[in-house]
């Protein structure tokens, strides 16, 4: 746990080097990462280009391969649904030692039918869509599966908020860090 | 157990880029059309055989760490989307005439040869 945490100062730069005492009980702050992404209206290749940033990002943390595919997926997944039914919004990633946290926020027409959007194979991707590889209804399903817990707030003509939590830790999480 | 490099020449696949890295192991493959499917089903380090080339795909051999692509049916990828993968991951990308169809079966055949060969 300390080497994470001397990693993760390097990183951020938030905590001196030269406190050696890595007792975290000594800082007043958790240190964060947050990071932002724009997804404008059918922008896939943004929705794809932040699941690889925040991959690299994770990777220099020195996080196991398995959490970060998870972490992967579900960015991509929430991101390209905010692309292909969101119109748009933004993707925000929050990170702390314990747990990520991924939020897409988008002013689309929202979700009528949450549980029946929650089923697989359901998708009202057009053909267009479906000629790219995407709306075989299973990326909401592969969010849940890929997250240790998942919000989805939604409205009709207003927009969507979905927030979905990976933990580090042993006791909450699928998977340790 | 196959590498790469024999990989692309049963299917006498071109390089569209990583060559240097076709002497990766493969140890399992998986093709699909569907991005989803890929993300929920493939596991890590395989070889995804696929007809798709957008952006897309490519994104998602990244995110589902796969050790390569191949493109059937002699399709190939524009070039801004081969460079993505040169600047980021830099996963080879191959491509062959064989459809889809031919391409699993031919590989599969030569799974079940070796494995015959050398039982394990
Ligand atoms: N952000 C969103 N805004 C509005 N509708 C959404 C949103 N996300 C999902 N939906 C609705 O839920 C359905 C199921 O979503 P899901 O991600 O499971 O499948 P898909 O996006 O259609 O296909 P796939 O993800 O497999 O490519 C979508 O077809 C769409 O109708
Ligand atoms: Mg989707």
């Amino acid at each position: 746990m300390v080497f994470f945490f001397q990693k993760w100062y390097r990183l951020t730069g938030r905590i001196p080097h030269n406190r050696k005492d890595m007792a975290v009980d000594t800082f007043q702050y958790t240190p964060k990462i947050n990071l932002e992404f724009a997804i404008g209206e059918k922008d896939f290749f943004m929705a794809g280009e932040s699941a690889s940033r925040v991959k690299k990002t994770l990777q220099q943390l020195g996080m196991k391969q398995e959490i970060i595919k998870r972490i992967s997926i579900i960015i991509y997944e929430a991101a390209m649904n905010v692309a292909i039914h969101g119109s748009q919004g933004m993707l925000r990633v929050f990170i702390t030692p314990e747990e990520i946290m991924i939020e897409t926020e988008d002013t689309g027409g929202g979700i009528p039918d949450v549980d029946l959007a929650m089923k697989e194979g359901y998708s009202t991707a057009t053909h267009e869509i479906r000629e790219m590889g995407f709306g075989a209804g299973m990326g909401l399903p592969n969010i849940k599966q890929c997250s240790d817990e998942l919000k989805i707030d939604t409205k009709v003509g207003v927009g969507t908020l979905l927030q979905a939590t990976v933990y580090f830790t042993d006791n909450k999480g699928k998977t340790s860090r | 157990m196959m590498t790469l490099r024999e990989i692309q020449t049963h299917l006498d696949a071109e390089i569209l880029c990583g060559e240097d890295q076709l002497d990766r192991e493969v140890c399992g493959a998986f093709a699909c059309d569907l991005i989803s499917e890929m993300l929920a089903s493939a596991s890590s380090h395989v070889l995804l055989i696929t007809s798709l080339t957008n952006a897309h795909v490519v994104h998602t051999a990244e995110v589902i760490d796969a050790l390569g692509v191949i493109f059937v049916g002699g399709r190939r990828p524009a070039e801004d989307v081969i460079e993505i993968v040169k600047k980021n991951s830099k996963i080879p990308l191959l491509t062959t005439k064989c459809q889809m169809f031919d391409c699993c079966g031919l590989l599969f055949s030569k799974v079940v040869q070796a494995d015959r060969k050398d039982p394990p």
